[in-house]
């Protein structure tokens, strides 16, 4: 790589860093990211108590021993909490790395070699935007039967089309700019213009991508356990919510074991929005002119959708 | 005559995405380890008799693409084929949930779509001031709330105000119209509530970002120049020129609508589609569980022509 690529890779960077520095609400969320996520990694080393081990009564009250109280089989809400956001963190991620994986493929190749090739991938993806996810997702969890990886295969399958649609636009710009041109009349391979010189350019997009598809991945996650096709193995924060309301936590009046499982999920949703609607902002630059700006709204993954638009 | 051309491909592409879905359909269900028949002859004494005439009742005795062309053909006739669990036509099934679906959603959309729009419209003119700040967090803040969480919440604070589950009070005998109507008030409110607070929160954020995108425009500048009232700017300038987006997004999002519904309903014990799909899926119900992912799909697909053609029918430049 040439100093100059270099030098362009580190600015790169440097617009991501300094996004979440500049503004507000980049921070915090990226800030609640990391401290969840590092309570979560190192949930077997500091978590309080064993996360099998019956620690109280079913149902206990929050304590001074026990903040959040104790679960349906006595087993202690904050030890839970960091197991269960460890589980739904890695389904997340993994979740998003299928995703990103075909949608960051398909949106380069669909705008990098346009024609013929765009036309029949943007075709696919126009259908996989309407199948509804989270019945298409119920119905192949339901068939193959529940586990963390089927979980994880059926969320990537589904959560691609949008970040295939904003990569095919940012490609296609990338495409005509010279430096391309030159590099392909300097005889340089398709695979070589976009390892090098197309990916480094539209790889903070899809960071941002990831970051806003991590938030989704969860939230189905956390929809398909309630439904009782999560992991029966794996507690994440989907199954501790399924578990305190299909053991009446409500009718005992035990809140303490569903209402933080509920509002930690919403917390990671909220701060991957802040950071992902940020780096977005400032990275694509459609957004910012106002009349070219055709906004990625994200439709509530409720309605089962990364995107609408 | 480009407009016939735009409706017509939009139309077309409708109808093939039905296809696509119905094939889908039909190859994942194929493709499900065992079959009713598994199930079905898992009765103690089971003979092979009992199977095959199982096997022959179900047409499973015949090749996939036979059964590939049956299931079209019985499609086009409406019917969804029988479920497992009440034996009744999927379709009647379908049809019940839906009647009671439809009311509850549609009055959670009409008070997400009132305050949204109102709240987005005050966070983009205030934009920059703490106002915003709250109405874009407030609204965030319900976006990113788990929908059967937020349901859960709703039936912690409301638990001995409002029914909690089902649609009407089993216990009135013979209530008269007007004791009816506010037992099912009652018992709609919550369900309905939770589905506009959660749609809400991305309402806002939607006509905020279309607001604030018309509200940079020269000729917002050329009508706060000519001194109007800002109520009279926001009306007849901005947000008639904002709707295009709203609009569409609105369309689109209704056809996911019905299919969240799935968690709202499980919460709430509201006999309507979703509860039926939870149901299918626990008594792992396959002809049910087909026919609802169809009616899901084809109401997404339904809404998703809706809102092409009234982007059409507000912007008539789009023909691409």
């Amino acid at each position: 790589m040439s100093e100059v690529a270099v030098e362009a890779a580190a600015a790169r960077g440097g617009v991501m860093w300094s996004t979440i520095r500049r503004q507000p609400s980049a921070t915090i969320g990226a800030t609640v990211l990391v401290v969840i996520a590092v309570a979560a990694i190192l949930a077997p080393w500091i978590a309080p108590y064993g996360v099998h081990t019956q620690v109280g009564p079913v149902f206990g009250q929050p304590s001074w021993s026990h903040p959040l109280g104790l679960d349906d089989g006595g087993i202690d809400m904050v030890t839970l909490l960091m197991w269960g956001a460890r589980i739904s963190l890695v389904v997340g991620f993994a979740a998003t790395l299928v995703s990103m994986a075909i949608g960051g493929s398909v949106g380069v190749l669909a705008g990098y070699f346009g024609g013929r090739t765009d036309t029949v991938l943007m075709r696919i993806t126009d259908y996989f935007i309407v199948i509804p996810d989270v019945p298409l997702m119920i119905v192949v969890a339901a068939i193959w039967g529940p586990s963390l990886f089927h979980i994880v295969i059926v969320i990537g399958i589904l959560l691609w089309t949008g970040t295939a649609r904003v990569l095919r636009a940012q490609v296609k710009s990338v495409r005509e700019r010279v430096y391309v041109k030159r590099a392909r009349a300097l005889g340089a391979g398709h695979t070589r213009i976009i390892l090098r010189h197309v990916l480094p350019q539209v790889a903070p997009l899809l960071i941002a991508n990831t970051v806003l598809t991590v938030a989704v991945a969860i939230f189905d996650e956390t929809a398909l356990s309630f439904l009782g096709l999560g992991d029966p193995s794996r507690t994440s924060l989907g199954k501790v919510i399924e578990n305190a309301f299909q053991r009446a936590a409500i009718s005992s009046g035990a809140w303490w074991a569903i209402v933080p499982p509920g509002a930690l999920v919403a917390l990671i949703i909220l701060a991957c929005s802040l950071v992902g609607g940020a780096l977005e902002d400032s990275l694509n630059p459609r957004l910012r002119v106002a009349h070219l700006s055709a906004r990625t709204f994200r439709l509530r993954p409720l309605v089962g959708r990364g995107d609408a638009l | 005559m480009r407009g016939a051309d735009y409706v017509i491909k939009r139309v077309g592409f409708a109808i093939v995405t039905v296809f696509v879905a119905v094939t889908i359909n039909f190859a994942l269900f194929r493709l499900a380890p065992g079959s009713a028949i598994t199930d079905l002859s898992r009765v103690p004494h089971a003979t092979p008799e009992l199977r095959l005439a199982l096997k022959k009742q179900f047409g499973l005795d015949k090749s996939k693409g036979e059964q590939y062309v049956i299931y079209l053909g019985q499609l086009a006739r409406g019917n969804l084929g029988v479920s497992f669990a009440n034996e009744q036509p999927v379709w009647s099934n379908l049809r019940t949930a839906l009647v009671n679906t439809l009311p509850m959603v549609f009055l959670g959309t009409i008070f997400s779509i009132v305050i949204g729009t109102l709240t987005g419209v005050i966070a983009a003119w205030r934009r920059g001031t703490p106002v915003e700040a709250a109405t874009v967090t407030t609204a965030l803040g319900f976006y990113s709330m788990p929908t059967h969480w937020l349901g859960l919440m709703l039936v912690i604070i409301f638990a001995g105000v409002l029914p909690t589950g089902g649609m009407t009070n089993e216990f009135l005998l013979n209530p008269s119209f007007w004791t009816h109507v506010k037992d099912l008030a009652s018992h709609i409110a919550l369900p309905s509530l939770t589905l506009g607070l959660v749609l809400y929160g991305e309402y806002t954020l939607i006509v905020r970002s279309a607001m604030l995108e018309t509200l940079g425009e020269d000729y917002i500048l050329t009508a706060r120049a000519k001194g109007l009232r800002p109520w009279r700017i926001v009306r007849q300038h901005a947000l008639r020129n904002a709707m295009l987006p709203i609009v569409t997004l609105i369309a689109l999002s209704l056809g996911y609508i019905v299919a969240g519904a799935i968690l709202i309903e499980t919460v709430f014990s509201w006999p309507g589609i979703g509860r039926a799909v939870y149901e299918a899926v626990l008594q792992r119900d396959y002809p049910m569980l087909q026919g609802a992912f169809l009616l899901l799909t084809i109401s997404v697909v339904f809404f998703n022509l809706v809102a092409d053609l009234l982007y059409f029918k507000l912007d008539p430049r789009i023909t691409e």
